[in-house]
């Protein structure tokens, strides 16, 4: 049951429409478990409806949402906008996903490096520590399927690759499914194995090389971001951990 | 000590104690002009109450309801934005309550005792009514303390992770009308409020947990009764008043001695 390939959640021709509007025109897509797929595609695409309509916080005007029997899903949100007024610590926050043992807290914790920022007010969260502690919340509930609503808003360009990474990681740590939002084409091309071009409709989807070179995507997006691509592909001599502090590809050599 | 005084006493801290912990809740969920707006309108609550000839207390908590329930329904209109749908609603009631009691003619009606509270005028009845109510909103809100808290925190996330988000949600509402309808009396429409807001943002500074925060709103709401009477009886200032002035004071030297960081 817990084999690869077990079809987590389904969407059969959804559609939708606001306020006159198409937003959805019949799509569909499904997350297999250990899978990773990304909704990309230009603002006002609808891939923020579909997300909710996946987790059945939007009801669709037509088309059906299949979950497989007793799915847990872990969501991570855009981001909170917490009252300034309220006291709120990261571990009363994690602690508020419900069902988990103190075992798989720590675990957690560890594994997303936010042990240090357990007694921290929420509000007090840089960006980066703030999107690993909405992922911690998800990943508490001990999920099937992960869903993220563009993981690395407001996180720098390092903290963004090292997410993706962290995401890849817990796929394969807890072969869950993975379906997340993203603006970045670039990063996210490394880290999915399935991308779904949206623009109210499917435009096209499959494995990242091939919808690179898709002229849906490529009129989507324009050649800019091939262009773009080459002259990202570059080395440094040294890496950031998460937190931003530099790492040494090689001891005895760094900054300076 | 006068038995008017002790009443008064008994009465303000029953309801001290129900909008501390109530009024952290309306602090974090930015509710404080949809309390103005279930308060003020309670006041057409009282005209109809005296036009029908029902008790005031149950024709205000039946007002307040309904407003409520109106309320979550305009709140899924999306073309006025919600502190105008507040705004208008707010407004037309107390008018409306104004002008319906200005038709009452066999009754005297001491407006300013509804608008700004008679503490010093409460019967053992309205201590029934403050303490019965108080216990009953007080319990309702233990037992959904958990998942209007996750609520409070982000919604949809609740939703997703099996909180009933709407019935949650309209519980808060209506435990907000059923104290607005039984501290009525004791600080007024246009004050009650205040009693929901200024204790709870005193408490802020001082607390770690929302739990916490809960408490000592409803210490600071308590503190605020006994100092507000003791200044009424000493200056023989408006009692209502007094209690709102001195939680403002209790506010203003908490933010100084600990200000927020």
């Amino acid at each position: 049951m817990n084999s690869q390939g077990e079809t987590l959640i389904e969407a059969k021709a959804v559609s939708i429409s606001h306020q006159g509007r198409a937003v959805l025109q019949n799509v569909n897509m499904a997350v297999q478990r250990g899978e990773i797929v990304t909704l990309i595609g230009p603002n006002g695409a609808g891939k923020t409806t579909l997300v909710r309509v996946m987790l059945g916080l939007l009801k669709a005007d037509s088309g059906d949402v299949v979950r497989s029997p007793g799915l847990c899903i872990g969501y991570m949100p855009q981001h909170l906008t917490l009252s300034e007024n309220m006291p709120l610590t990261v571990m009363r926050f994690l602690t508020m996903a419900g069902k988990n043992s103190k075992l798989s807290m720590q675990d957690i914790l560890q594994e997303l490096d936010i042990e240090q920022l357990a007694d921290y007010p929420m509000q007090r969260l840089s960006g980066g520590e703030h999107q690993r502690v909405l992922l911690a919340r998800a990943l508490l509930r001990q999920p099937d399927l992960l869903v993220l609503d563009e993981p690395v808003q407001g996180v720098d360009v390092t903290g963004q690759a090292a997410l993706y990474n962290l995401i890849t990681r817990i796929r394969d740590r807890f072969n869950c499914g993975v379906l997340m939002i993203s603006h970045d084409l670039h990063l996210v091309m490394a880290n999915t194995d399935q991308v779904l071009c949206l623009n109210n409709h499917v435009c096209c989807s499959g494995h990242p090389d091939s919808v690179s070179q898709h002229p849906a995507y490529l009129e989507l997006f324009g050649t800019a971001v091939q262009a773009e691509l080459a002259i990202y592909t570059h080395h440094h001599d040294h890496t950031h951990d998460i937190h931003g502090n530099v790492k040494s590809d090689d001891e005895g050599h760094g900054h300076g | 000590m006068d038995d008017f005084l002790l009443r008064a006493l008994v009465a303000g801290l029953g309801v001290a104690l129900v909008t501390g912990p109530l009024g952290v809740f309306v602090v974090w969920r930015r509710m404080a002009y949809f309390g103005d707006t279930l308060a003020h309108s309670a006041l057409l609550g009282i005209a109809l109450g005296i036009l029908l000839g029902i008790n005031l207390n149950l024709s205000v908590i039946l007002l307040s309801i309904l407003l409520a329930l109106l309320l979550v329904g305009m709140n899924r209109n999306r073309h006025l934005s919600h502190d105008t749908q507040l705004g208008i609603l707010a407004h037309s009631a107390l008018s409306l309550g104004l002008v319906v009691m200005a038709f009452q003619t066999s009754v005297r009606v001491d407006l300013m005792a509804y608008l700004f509270g008679d503490i010093l005028a409460v019967n053992a009845t309205d201590l029934l009514w403050v303490w019965g109510g108080g216990f009953v909103v007080l319990t309702i809100l233990m037992l959904i303390w958990k998942p209007l808290l996750s609520i409070t925190v982000h919604e949809e996330l609740a939703q997703v992770e099996g909180t009933p988000v709407m019935a949650v949600r309209l519980a808060f509402m209506l435990l907000i009308a059923l104290v607005i309808a039984v501290s009525m009396k004791i600080v007024g429409v246009l004050l009650v409020t205040s009693m929901m807001i200024i204790p709870a943002a005193a408490a802020r500074s001082l607390s770690r947990t929302p739990e916490q925060m809960a408490l000592l709103a409803a210490v600071m709401g308590a503190l605020s009764v006994i100092l507000g009477l003791a200044g009424s009886w000493q200056w023989d200032t408006p009692a209502g008043p007094s209690v709102v002035v001195a939680a403002a004071l209790l506010f203003s030297i908490v933010r100084i001695v600990i200000p927020p960081r």
